[in-house]
């Protein structure tokens, strides 16, 4: 399984396209973190337009919010939301690729079960998933912490704001991305499922980003009566849950509590509820491969 | 000794496509086994079921005396293949390739071994070249070496001289010579090139519609003793008649809507032609059958369509 597993990624990171992604996030971070260090200011002057009456901020604070941590969260929530079509890409690709390459029948006539096959494909698939994720990390939190350096966060709700202490918030990244790692393993998993019953790459990666897009507008939309009926089983839906890291309890003196989390039985439930997904799409994928006539 | 390959009552549907049916045969060890048919026969679905990649409706394959389906890992270890075009990872070398198709096959060999194998086809010198940069000659030739690489003892090829040239396909004719007679491997070798499949095989099948046409040895179909003719005459319906009801009705073999076909030993033609023009039926040609390509397009429908272009 082990010599497998190093076959798949020493294939996967031998092909220039497994670096667009890469250098996409990269790019992205970096225009990011640029346009803040020049004029942060006028990002925040535009950003706090809504509530500077009612809070009234003055420079030294607007000097502390802009730093590693406040630049880091504003990244992840740009970016987020389009890791999923940089890991469809990777994972669409797995057996589809394969297929129109014409190595799937090569690789399916020596001494591997298919089921073996698939899953280290899928396990090849989340490791690239994880390696994005850490390089994100690296670029987006380190990058930023280095350039911006670190102070107490501060984070905008609907509510209101919450400032977290410095000391608190490294250990909610690593939370937070770890949770990004499992909502994006959901994604890979769907674009898998559909990699299986086609041929070629563009189809999966089109329908798998297409399914994760009116899943997201599903989520989204403002709709009561879908609150009950499709929102809660709807992965998307969850996919958004990190964000719950950074909401903290706070004392009846409104003091943020340090090591807090505002509502962890709710972040654990979307995790179960993304778990399952992965384990469905998995088992869906295993099943369709195992009886498939390979034709390609 | 038994049989390297035993198929008994093989049987594909695709939906109400039936690819291949009923088909049986036995591949000897040893020696190399023709597998014969025009496109679209059934031969890479027979040969894709050999390999595991699509499952039969129903009927048995046996590989060195196992089942196919329930010892599939142990088989599938003995055996190597290449299966119509030689797609490989492009953007690899030819030695990467080598490398990963062996670890694959749960070998390791060491760097001296692949350039060996490479050797043997004759890429060494072009071992580190991405396969992007490949002739479809070459690749093919790195596709045999990827199927070699772990030394099987079966070796199966479908269609392995596809887009090759004249000198290409004499490279791949004396490569499959060189692992029968000094490898001593068993080969299994489709192809519609049968010219080729001629110089190579001991054994042939050949196949029509998914259905077995014919099988045996090739010195032994080619026996004039078993030849076929192919007998047109003004009228084939009464002809059929008067040769069914006389003493040459057992050299009948099949009326087609052309022609009659005839079986018989090569030297009895003259006596067999005097006995038609005795029966006072007229003959249009009486074409007795030699080669390959002969006799293949006599047994299967290919000789049909050629008829229909003629005519």
């Amino acid at each position: 399984m082990w010599s497998l597993l190093k076959i798949e990624l020493y294939k996967i990171f031998k092909r220039p396209r497994t670096y667009i992604a890469f250098g996409a996030a990269a790019a992205i971070v970096f225009l990011f973190q640029a346009g803040l260090r020049f004029d942060g200011k006028s990002y925040l002057d535009l950003m706090l337009s809504n509530i500077d009456d009612a809070f009234d901020f003055d420079d030294s604070f607007k000097d502390r919010l802009l730093n590693g941590y406040f630049i880091c969260f504003g990244i992840l929530n740009i970016l987020l939301i389009q890791m999923p079509l940089l890991v469809a890409l990777v994972a669409g690709d797995a057996i589809a690729g394969e297929a129109n390459m014409g190595t799937l029948r090569l690789a399916l006539i020596r001494p591997v079960s298919r089921t073996q096959y698939l899953l280290v494909k899928f396990l090849a698939s989340v490791i690239y998933t994880l390696i994005l994720l850490i390089w994100l990390a690296v670029l987006a939190l380190f990058g930023s912490m280095l350039l911006f350096g670190v102070n107490d966060m501060t984070v905008f709700r609907a509510g209101g704001i919450e400032v977290i202490s410095s000391g608190d918030v490294l250990w909610r990244y690593f939370a937070a991305f770890g949770y990004a790692a499992v909502a994006l393993t959901a994604v890979a998993a769907l674009a898998f499922l559909l990699s299986v019953f086609a041929e070629n790459s563009i189809g999966p990666i089109v329908a798998a980003m297409s399914i994760v897009v009116v899943f997201t507008i599903l989520s989204e939309m403002n709709i009561p009566i879908y609150d009950k009926t499709i929102r809660p089983y709807l992965f998307t839906t969850h996919m958004v849950a990190w964000k719950g890291f950074f909401y903290v309890k706070s004392t009846e003196e409104g003091i943020t509590i340090n090591g807090s989390v505002g509502n962890l039985p709710a972040i654990l439930k979307s995790l179960s509820v993304l778990v399952i997904y992965i384990a469905s799409f998995l088992a869906a994928a295993i099943w369709v491969f195992r009886k498939k006539d390979i034709l390609s | 000794m038994s049989a390297i390959i035993q198929v008994k009552n093989l049987t594909k549907n695709f939906r109400e496509i039936k690819a291949v049916s009923d088909l049986s045969f036995e591949v000897p060890p040893g020696i190399v086994y023709g597998f014969l048919g025009q496109n679209g026969a059934g031969k890479s679905t027979t040969i894709r079921m050999l390999l595991t990649l699509i499952a039969p409706t129903s009927g048995s394959i046996e590989i060195f005396g196992m089942n196919l389906f329930r010892h599939r890992k142990e088989i599938l270890r003995q055996v190597g293949a290449i299966i119509e075009r030689p797609d490989l990872y492009k953007y690899l070398t030819a030695l990467e390739n080598l490398k990963l198709f062996a670890a694959m096959s749960g070998v390791k060999l060491t760097q001296k071994q692949l350039m060996d194998q490479l050797d043997m086809v004759g890429l060494a010198e072009r071992a580190n070249s991405k396969v992007k940069t490949y002739s479809q000659g070459m690749k093919q030739r790195l596709g045999i070496a990827t199927a070699l690489v772990h030394d099987p003892k079966l070796i199966i090829l479908d269609e392995p001289t596809n887009g090759l040239d004249p000198q290409g396909i004499a490279d791949i004719r004396n490569l499959i010579l060189h692992l029968s007679r000094e490898k001593k491997k068993t080969l299994m070798v489709s192809s519609h090139l049968l010219h080729e499949m001629e110089l190579v095989s001991d054994s042939m099948l050949i196949i029509d519609n998914g259905k077995k046409v014919v099988e045996g040895k090739v010195n032994e179909l080619f026996d004039p003793a078993e030849t076929i003719v192919e007998l047109k005459t003004t009228d084939d319906a009464t002809a059929y008649e008067k040769l069914y009801k006389s003493e040459l009705h057992s050299y009948l073999r099949e009326k087609r809507s052309d022609c009659i076909l005839l079986k018989l030993d090569q030297r009895r033609v003259p006596e067999v032609m005097k006995e038609l023009v005795k029966m006072d039926i007229d003959i249009v040609s009486f074409h007795s059958k030699h080669s390959l390509e002969d006799y293949f397009l006599s047994l299967t429908s290919a000789g049909q369509h050629v008829e229909s272009f003629k005519n």
